[in-house]
């Protein structure tokens, strides 16, 4: 939208709110119909209905009745592609939306789910700057994947959607405004490079090879592996002798990151270095917790848990 | 379920199927064209237009400007020099379709197929400028279809289809279209006048000219396209009577007959003993003022007149097809006395021409005496006994046509005849006149009119004999009477074409029944038919006030229609939720509603806590219900009924209570 426009935009939601009401947030589903589909003629419409007048008029001025007669039917069957435009959108369901998890600065993948009972073409999804393109086969289900830029962490409304179309002949632009009053947590952004944690906070626990462990994978036998390694049953089917491969434990540590421990360093940054011990922490597979001022994860591993741990940081005031 | 593509551009290159379908739509424009220009005009461009298509193929991007640009430059000097300038019909036609071509040379964003689409459409509808009848406007109207499939392929994502499939949506579109279209084509107010310069009326005559020598009605003879429909109010004419006048011509010049000054006199007296009344409809614009009327007219219709020897005058060229009422006498007397001028100039001939026509007519004065009827009887008698052959290619004559002809060649066809004869009688002392116009023609029992064809051009004698007046003497019929019975075709004898077939030619004259239809139901349909046609709906006042009224209306209509079916969904019927609602209806009417968000089973389930007398029979329904619901894909027929009858007597069982 124009920049100067957008003043006037902002004045008419603000005093009529009964023409927008349409790009107010709403829940989901929302289905599109007439009451919130819009259409105008594109571009092309108007330089077409303007090259049809042109011929209106010669085709009159020279009393060719046959060239009126085809002129007529062009401008029926181009004002004709104005329901067809409409008929495109009407009826479209968006079902639901599903936010991707998406550190801050980089893009969120929304996945919006549109059903419908017909089969639609050429339909466009503007969202924010991205837009895409989609197609709806009949009583299906489609999810479009569209990337929204994000630039802090936290909350974040869900930005309004724009559906529009210029099925079949490109001469209206029929359009519908989808605001889902949904949120999406963007994570905040790790800083990149700083301090490790503090040793006292690496708890470093050793432990040593247990047999019984759970067993990782089969390998090739080799020469000095203890018998009792061997998978009998596995190698019977193999040309081979297989022998059960351990998961070598490293040195497993415990990392207790504390908000506390960060005294004297600026909010944000704290919150910066705290993701970035968390991503280390996950990269290498250690068990970690978490101390927030509202919040307390306890010590665990996994992508379940960074993700809590993170949406934890996100939610920091 | 799937899962959408990647691509988002807005401004999205063009790809290989909408080059190929705007290549299809501009070869279609010259196609439609290259009837009427000349054949370097349609090849060069549809060979710039196939090298573009193969250079694309092979690597996309604009054709550079130095290649362009001299080919604009080439275009424009190829119009001037084949036309002598760039205004005009047939170089307009030419220069837009070269300009077309030149747009798909840099045609690789949308923006620029939408221009070159718009501008293909505006090419093809031109070319019903040169030519409206029923086939080429089929045509034209077909050809839009690969515009309209560009338009289409221009949008993205959509389901693949074959190439001949993206025509069929476009076809949909005009044929749902049509009858709008027919409505809004027959309320535009018509021009009174035109507002800028209509075509000059030099271009393209066809049809009768005002001069007749020998040979130059042979590719009248030839054409096959339709001049004149006639009606007829009361009995057919027989076939011998059919003879339409057109031109009357006195003077000759020793190989040219010309009609002469037109004379201002009044119309010859005529004593008429058997009157015709018909309409004549102008099937080809002959853009002449002549009127061709049967033999003789009596008056000239409105915006007319009539001559003095009772040829009708338009007062405009004739620039479309054209009707026109006549009354006409079958058996006259015209002009029983003839003054001493007029009969000069009948009599007059070229000095020094033709001497051995003027030694057998002098011959036959002295043996006939005072008996012009004999003489004219010894005329036709020479040329139905002296071996004269009917052709349309005869041996051209020399100096002394008559001569060469009676004499010499013995060969020839209307023209020929006509003239030798005239001179014969002239030179016989008998005044004498020759008339071109049409005769015979084909009589259509299912279109009850009788057409005549170019190729029914005909010129014969009038000769003017004391007592009788002017008398028609047609020489070719004496010497090949199938000429009269069965038209040219039949006069030429052996050699017929497989394309003059007679079954062919009864096709043919079948055919003319549709493009009658289409002649007037569309061609003609001008700002009088418009008239006429509301008059018959009660609207007398055809105000251009009153047809936008009119058409404001009718678009009112077909928008509702078109709301209607933008807004008509498609929705399976669900019987088993239809019954379920019937329940819900009813014990909302007893207090309980159904809560938001309320499963079926929990809303029986309270229902029957609130109606404890009904609590088994709602237990019941609940159960049902599931089952039907949730217990397979498709719920079975027979429980559905027994649910839905289960539903009904709810109601029953309530009134009882």
């Amino acid at each position: 939208m124009r920049a100067w426009l957008q003043p006037v935009v902002l004045w008419g939601e603000r005093r009529l709110p009964a023409l927008t009401r349409y790009r107010r947030p709403e829940s989901l589903p929302v289905s599109l119909h007439r009451r919130r589909i819009y259409i105008v003629p594109s571009g092309f419409g108007a330089g077409f209905a303007l090259l049809l007048l042109t011929m209106l008029a010669g085709a009159l001025n020279y009393a060719n009745n046959a060239a009126l007669l085809l002129t007529c039917l062009l401008g029926v069957a181009s004002a004709a592609s104005m329901l067809m435009a409409f008929r495109n959108l009407n009826g479209l369901q968006l079902s639901s939306l599903q936010a991707s998890h998406a550190i801050a600065g980089q893009p969120v993948e929304l996945t919006l789910r549109f059903t419908s009972t017909s089969s639609r073409d050429a339909l466009r999804l503007d969202a924010a700057d991205a837009s895409q393109v989609f197609a709806m086969p009949a009583q299906g289900s489609v999810a479009v994947a569209i990337n929204i830029a994000t630039a802090r962490r936290g909350w974040q409304p869900v930005p309004r959607l724009k559906i529009w179309t210029t099925w079949p002949l490109g001469m209206f632009r029929a359009w519908s405004w989808v605001h889902p009053d949904q949120r999406m947590l963007i994570w905040p952004r790790a800083e990149h490079s700083g301090p490790p944690p503090r040793v006292s906070a690496l708890v470093t626990q050793r432990t040593r090879p247990r047999l019984g462990d759970e067993w990782a994978a089969l390998r090739d036998y080799r020469i000095g592996d203890p018998q009792r390694h061997i998978a009998w049953k596995a190698s019977a089917h193999h040309e081979s002798l297989l022998v059960k491969d351990f998961a070598q434990p490293r040195g497993q540590t415990e990392w207790r990151l504390d908000w506390r421990e960060l005294q004297g360093v600026e909010h944000e940054a704290r919150i910066s270095r705290l993701a970035r011990w968390l991503g280390e922490a996950q990269a290498q597979r250690q068990r970690y917790s978490l101390w927030l001022p509202d919040n307390e994860l306890p010590l665990d591993s996994g992508p379940l848990h960074y993700a809590r741990c993170m949406n934890a940081l996100a939610e920091m005031p | 379920m799937s899962r959408a593509g990647t691509g988002g551009r807005r401004e999205i290159a063009v790809d290989n199927r909408v080059f190929d379908l705007l290549s299809i739509s501009i070869a279609l424009v010259l196609a439609v064209h290259a009837n009427h220009l000349p054949w370097w005009l349609t090849a060069s461009p549809a060979a710039l237009l196939a090298w573009r298509w193969w250079q694309r193929r092979q690597r996309h991007g604009r054709v550079p400007r130095w290649i362009k640009l001299p080919l604009l430059g080439l275009l424009t000097l190829a119009v001037i020099g084949s036309y002598g300038s760039i205004f005009g019909r047939e170089p307009g036609a030419a220069l837009a379709i070269g300009l077309l071509v030149l747009k798909a040379m840099e045609c690789e964003s949308t923006r620029d197929v939408r221009v070159a689409v718009s501008f293909a459409c505006f090419a093809l509808v031109s070319a019903l400028l040169f030519r409206q009848n029923l086939v080429t406007t089929v045509v034209v109207a077909l050809a839009v279809l690969p515009a309209l499939a560009t338009m289409r392929a221009m949008e993205p994502a959509q389901r693949p289809a074959s190439l001949p499939r993206t025509l069929l949506p476009g076809l949909a579109l005009l044929g749902a279209t049509l009858p709008l279209a027919l409505l809004a084509f027959a309320l535009v107010p018509r021009l009174g006048s035109p507002l800028w310069g209509a075509p000059t009326p030099d271009e393209a005559r066809t049809g009768l000219s005002d001069t007749m020598s020998p040979g130059n009605l042979t590719s009248l003879l030839i054409d096959d396209s339709p001049a004149l429909r006639v009606s007829f109010d009361g009995a057919v004419p027989t076939r011998d009577l059919r003879y339409f006048r057109a031109y009357v011509m006195w003077d000759f010049d020793g190989r040219q007959w010309r009609r002469g000054r037109g004379s201002p006199e009044p119309a010859a007296p005529l004593e008429a003993t058997q009157t015709i009344t018909y309409q004549v409809t102008m099937v080809a614009p002959s853009r002449r003022r002549i009127l061709p009327a049967m033999d003789i007219a009596m008056a000239a219709p409105p915006n007319a007149r009539l001559l003095a020897d009772h040829e009708v005058l338009a007062n405009e060229p004739v620039t479309h097809s054209f009707s026109y009422g006549l009354r006409s006498a079958l058996h006259y007397r015209l002009q029983p006395a003839l003054d001493a001028q007029r009969r000069r100039r009948g009599l007059e001939l070229p000095s020094g021409f033709n001497p051995r026509t003027h030694a057998l007519a002098e011959s036959w004065r002295m043996r006939y005496g005072n008996d012009d009827a004999a003489i004219v009887t010894a005329g036709l008698t020479l040329l139905r006994t002296g071996h004269f052959r009917y052709s349309l290619t005869p041996p051209p004559l020399g100096r002394d046509s008559a001569d060469d002809f009676l004499f010499d060649t013995r060969e020839g066809f209307c023209e020929h005849y006509a003239s030798a004869f005239t001179v014969l009688m002239r030179s016989a002392g008998i005044p004498a006149r020759v008339v071109t116009g049409y005769q015979g023609g084909y009589w259509s029992e299912l279109g009850n009119y009788l057409l005549l064809r170019q190729s029914d051009a005909h010129a014969w004698s009038e000769v003017w004999l004391r007592g009788r007046g002017w008398v028609r003497v047609d020489p070719t019929a004496a010497a090949r009477p199938e000429r009269l019975s069965q038209g040219a075709a039949a006069a030429l004898g052996t050699g017929r074409d497989w394309y003059d077939s007679p079954w062919l030619e009864g096709l043919r004259n079948h055919w003319d029944i549709v493009n009658r239809w289409w002649d007037q139901g569309v061609v003609g349909f001008d700002a009088l038919r418009q008239r006429g046609m509301l008059t018959q709906f009660g609207i007398r006042d055809t105000s251009t006030r009153t047809m936008a009224v009119l058409i404001a209306l009718t678009c009112a209509l077909f928008m509702v229609l078109g709301l209607v079916w933008s807004l008509w969904q498609w929705r399976r019927r669900d019987s088993l939720r239809e019954a379920f609602g019937v329940l819900e209806r009813k014990l909302a009417q007893r207090g309980v509603v159904r809560r938001r968000g309320e499963g079926p089973r929990d809303y029986l389930a309270r229902a029957a806590r609130a109606l404890p007398a009904q609590r088994d029979l709602l237990a019941q329904l609940s159960t049902d219900y599931l089952q039907l619901r949730y217990g397979a894909d498709e719920a079975s027929p027979e429980p559905l009924r027994a649910f839905r009858r289960a539903v009904r007597e709810f109601h029953a069982a309530r009134v009882v209570q």
